[in-house]
């Protein structure tokens, strides 16, 4: 007897809960790179998408509705990816958020296109938003958008003429050289030396010793923060006098603690920074250093670029319509005026790629100086 | 100076710190047959121990002498008696296995419970680069030369000249006759695991200032250690030290002069070739015990 | 197979249970659910083939992933280029054979540690030749859209059915290595592990062997990696690193490296024990699960049918003093009369 009460029990407290659950929550499926080589990247992310959603939630919610977001590890390995996009998508998110690196989005955005449900990634290489899907939007400029702007600065500022390429050797890394090479040639930019490094990798003297020897009158360096800060380091040993050019997170403040002095010099092009002089960004990167301790980089604002991009899209419909998400950001502009918590004025079109301002910037005296704010593509 | 010289000086300055590394991985060898996978973490760690430390406040002394208590404890005692002592008799793979497990739970223990960020580390020698030869050389590396050379003499003499270090050889050759002649077996084994953790403390002071302390910077690390150890011969400290000096080497010549694509494999398959004609390493000796 | 039913009863009714099990659990689970038992499946059969070089022979390999990555790229790249799956399992099975045997020569020359140092340098340059030769792999950026096969018209691209596609090549390839074990070959695997003088001296050319069970072992790599492909419909470089083959090794010895149903169970802690400890233990179950292999290896550093045959032996014994027991009052009486 007792237990048929028990089971009604648990039967009606079930109901109860899952009544709860559909009743006041946005229910957001996060999958990023917690574990493994882009665990630091990952975890960023993750933290900038909470620290939104908490933003979010303190102030009631998107249309009365709560956020909560579940996050799941992909151990930056494709496979398990794909079988946690499953996992997610099982449980009927409204929106997926991530991952950041391509070779997995390349995986579960096939998944969520095929599901309908819209997927916000922090990849930013260049085919993503090119493999016909029709649920993707993207946190940050694909790479065949900011790497015009560089080579552009490259080309016509600079007035460098054979510029040497120093990429690491993955899909990040690869993508980015790719464009950088032929956006640096169609500009009539030589190549003087194209030069891969591995992830991870602690001594760079035969990569500078290689650079030396390139007579280039310009350097481009595209590699994650603790590499660029041991290349700037080596370059200085070796005493290379050459403007050194990057972009984003090259010139990241993370760079600039690592180095020290060694980034004094450094300019480039900085699509997402967290250094940016624009109010909301300031009070951003405040918020985030109370809560984490540390300070974030453009991963982080990825994050919570993504979760305001899902807010944003929800209040234009003015419904929780999951279906029609995709199809509400594409093509809408979302003023920063209106909506904080995006930062910076955006655009996206309706391959879910961005448009927004970005910066020129120097560093100098251990700090990101901004020199100049490129306005967007199409105004 | 030529870039040939500027790439050796360099090569042998990261190769000081893989054969730091790889002292202990083969002190661990010899005295219990125990292939460390997570040596790497166990350099990672010390690091950690002591950010924390700082980070209530204590200066760096301090900070590093409280480092070096809870290494002894955690990765050299407890490490033998939880881990390896109950799986020692059951051969090399198994316990080889599981101190990959170990590795796995100390890298994320310190991303899930620290963080997954870099963190600088201060440098007991100062950040600066001196002349060297025409070479710029920093200051930090020439230190972890200086402190690998001293180590591995300190060990010889110690191993050579005290009667506990021929104990612990003889310990190391074979254990049977060892405890047959009335050396307590046991503390010698127990003794090499202690060094180790003292040499893990050190390499990790030296290291981390250059490699940042990081959750995951003991990957690269411990399979550097684990080739170096393999190259100079596991049952010879002499051994290790050269094989990490020579993978440093090699490695910066081959990424300069054959393929930076390539980097990664070329002193791999150099060292193989090595290893074809020595099969018993550079500087091993035969192995004398059947495992 | 009369036979072996009738001496084994009690494993024959296991086996028959798995199977029903297998045949019947994925009904009820999603497609999350039957994608992990797929990847179980693959994982299986390629710590299968490290279990017959390491297990049964006692050649030690750290280059079983790079197998699995041999055998996906060749059915990536075949597939996409209009090829039959079919057609990309000869080539890999080829491929991985030829490459198998020629990796055992090292072994014919090196034993232990420096054979793990041999096989891992393959692995690092097989990674490498993924990543780097982009004009046959696509580098970094991968190749997508790996079709699922279809046979006799019926796709496959549905999760259950492909479930039952990996389910039937598991079948397969565990029927043909249980034949394998038992033949004269597997005979002197084993003898070769045991003692390879008394082995040599007994007449088994322990070179030929030698390179048989680094060459069979190997080509069960590339065969799970032809499943492998088609079951992620994606492939990069990233997942053939080292760490695969370390986490291969992992499963051998976790489930009892010279058992036959150790790759088994170890592919079922290492692909399904982390998904599953994801729902209890958030963030941290990637350090429960190092933590749950360290104890398991403590305990059982034989692996887990270790454990299982050391308790049956042990109860076993027990029996028997038991009996020993039972029969000396009745001995003693005997004397005394």
């Amino acid at each position: 007897m007792t237990g048929k009460y028990l089971t009604a029990a648990v039967a009606s407290a079930a109901v109860l809960l899952a009544g709860g659950a559909a009743r006041a929550e946005m229910k957001i499926a996060c999958v990023a790179e917690l574990s493994g080589s882009g665990a630091t990247v990952g975890k960023n992310f993750k933290a900038g998408a909470e620290l939104a959603i908490a933003e979010i939630n303190a102030k009631g919610g998107v249309l009365g509705q709560k956020i909560a977001m579940s996050c799941a590890d992909t151990q930056t390995n494709p496979g398990v990816a794909r079988g946690l996009i499953q996992k997610a998508l099982d449980s009927k998110p409204y929106a997926v958020l991530g991952p950041v690196y391509s070779g997995s989005i390349k995986v579960t955005a096939q998944l969520t296109s095929e599901a309908g449900v819209t997927n916000v990634i922090g990849g930013e290489a260049a085919e993503l938003t090119q493999m016909g899907l029709k649920t993707l939007i993207r946190t940050s400029f694909g790479q065949h958008l900011s790497m015009p702007k560089i080579a552009a600065y490259m080309a016509n500022d600079l007035k460098a003429k054979n510029v040497a390429v120093v990429w690491v050797n993955n899909d990040f890394g690869k993508g980015g050289r790719d464009t950088i090479i032929k956006q640096l040639t169609a500009r009539g930019v030589k190549i003087a030396g194209d030069l891969s490094t591995e992830p991870a990798q602690v001594d760079f003297a035969a990569d500078v010793a290689k650079l030396k020897a390139t007579k280039a009158d310009a350097v481009f360096i595209y590699l994650h923060e603790e590499e660029s800060a041991r290349i700037l380091k080596e370059i200085q040993k070796a005493g290379l006098k050459l403007p050194l050019i990057g972009e984003t997170t090259l010139l990241n403040q993370k760079v600039i603690e690592l180095a020290g002095s060694a980034a004094n010099g450094v300019r480039g092009h900085v699509g997402l920074s967290a250094d940016a002089p624009i109010d909301p960004i300031r009070k951003f990167r405040k918020d985030f250093m109370a809560k984490y301790n540390y300070i974030p980089d453009h991963n982080a604002m990825k994050g919570y670029l993504g979760i305001y991009t899902i807010k944003a899209g929800t209040e234009k419909m003015g419904k929780l319509d999951s279906k029609g998400l995709a199809g509400a950001l594409k093509g809408l502009s979302i003023s920063a005026a209106k909506q904080p918590g995006m930062l910076m004025d955006v655009a996206i079109d309706q391959n879910g790629d961005l448009d927004r301002i970005s910066f020129l910037a120097e560093v100098s005296n251990g700090k990101t100086a901004i020199t100049k704010t490129l306005p967007p593509l199409k105004k | 100076m030529s870039s040939f010289a500027t790439l050796v000086i360099a090569g042998l300055a990261t190769g000081a710190i893989y054969a730091l590394i790889a002292i202990g991985f083969a002190l661990l060898w010899q005295a219990s047959q125990t292939i460390n996978f997570a040596q790497g973490e166990f350099v990672m760690l010390p690091a950690f121990f002591a950010l924390v430390a700082m980070g209530l406040g204590l200066p760096y002394w301090a900070a590093a002498l409280i480092t070096f208590v809870l290494a002894a404890v955690l990765l050299g005692a407890m490490f033998k008696r939880l881990l390896v002592d109950p799986m020692l008799k059951h051969g090399v793979i198994p316990l080889a296995m599981a101190t990959m497990a170990l590795a796995i739970f100390l890298k994320e223990s310190v991303k899930d419970l620290y963080s997954a960020e870099a963190y600088p580390f201060p440098s007991l020698v100062p950040p600066v680069n001196v002349n060297v030869l025409g070479t710029n050389v920093s200051l930090q590396h020439i230190a972890i030369i200086v402190v690998a050379l001293v180590t591995l003499v300190a060990l010889t003499w110690l191993l050579d000249h005290t009667t506990t270090g021929r104990q612990m050889q003889a310990t190391a050759q074979n254990p049977t006759v060892a405890r047959i002649l009335g050396i307590p077996v046991e503390r010698m084994i127990m003794l090499t695991f202690l060094i180790n953790a003292v040499l893990v403390v050190i390499a990790s002071l030296l290291v981390t200032p250059i490699y940042l302390a990081k959750f995951s910077s003991g990957e690269t690390l411990g399979l550097a250690a684990f080739v170096a150890a393999i190259i100079g011969g596991f049952n010879q400290l002499r051994g290790a030290i050269v094989g990490g000096f020579l993978l440093g080497v090699i490695d910066n010549l081959a990424a300069a002069y054959v393929s930076t694509q390539y980097r990664a494999a070329v002193p791999l398959f150099i060292l193989i070739a090595v290893i074809l004609f020595r099969p018993e390493g550079l500087f091993g000796r035969k192995e004398e015990r059947t495992v | 197979m009369m036979r072996v039913i009738r001496q084994r009863p009690v494993a024959t009714a296991i086996a028959l249970l798995s199977l029903a099990v297998l045949l019947v659990l994925p009904i009820t689970l999603g497609r999350f659910g039957n994608y992990m038992l797929a990847m179980w499946a693959t994982m299986t059969i390629a710590a299968m083939g490290l279990n017959l070089t390491l297990g049964y022979a006692g050649q030690i390999s750290l280059a079983q992933g790079a197998f699995v990555g041999i055998g996906a790229y060749i059915s990536a790249i075949m597939t996409t280029n209009g090829w039959p799956l079919g057609a990309a399992l000869v080539v890999a099975i080829v491929v991985c054979f030829a490459i198998g045997w020629l990796l055992g020569y090292p072994a014919l020359r090196v034993q232990h540690h420096y054979l793990a140092f041999v096989t891992l340098s393959f692995s690092t340059l097989a990674y490498l030749v993924f990543r780097n030769e982009e004009w046959l792999t696509k580098g970094t950026y991968g190749i997508y859209s790996i079709p699922r096969p279809t046979i006799l018209g019926y796709s496959l691209k549905h999760h259950l059915d492909f479930y039952y596609f990996a389910l039937m090549w598991l079948v397969v390839i565990s029927l043909l290595m249980w034949w394998l074990v038992r033949s004269p070959w597997g005979r002197a695997f084993t003898a070769l592990r045991e003692n390879p003088l008394r082995a040599q001296s007994l007449g088994v050319d322990t070179r030929l062997y030698t390179l048989m069970a680094f060459a069979i072992g190997s080509t069960m790599g590339g065969v799970a990696g032809v499943l492998y492909a088609p079951l992620v419909e994606f492939i990069d470089p990233n997942p053939f690193a080292l760490a695969l083959s370390f986490n291969l090794l992992l499963m051998v010895i976790v489930g009892g490296s010279g058992y036959f149903l150790g790759p088994f169970l170890g592919a079922l802690i290492a692909v399904l024990l982390p998904e599953w400890l994801r729902d209890y233990t958030s963030d941290f179950y990637l350090v429960a699960y190092a933590l749950l292999v360290m104890i398991l290896l403590i305990f059982s550093p034989t692996g887990i049918l270790g454990l299982v045959d050391r308790l049956a032996t042990s109860r076993r014994a027990r029996r028997a003093s038991e009996a020993r027991a039972a029969e000396t009052p009745r001995i003693k009486a005997k004397e005394g009369a």
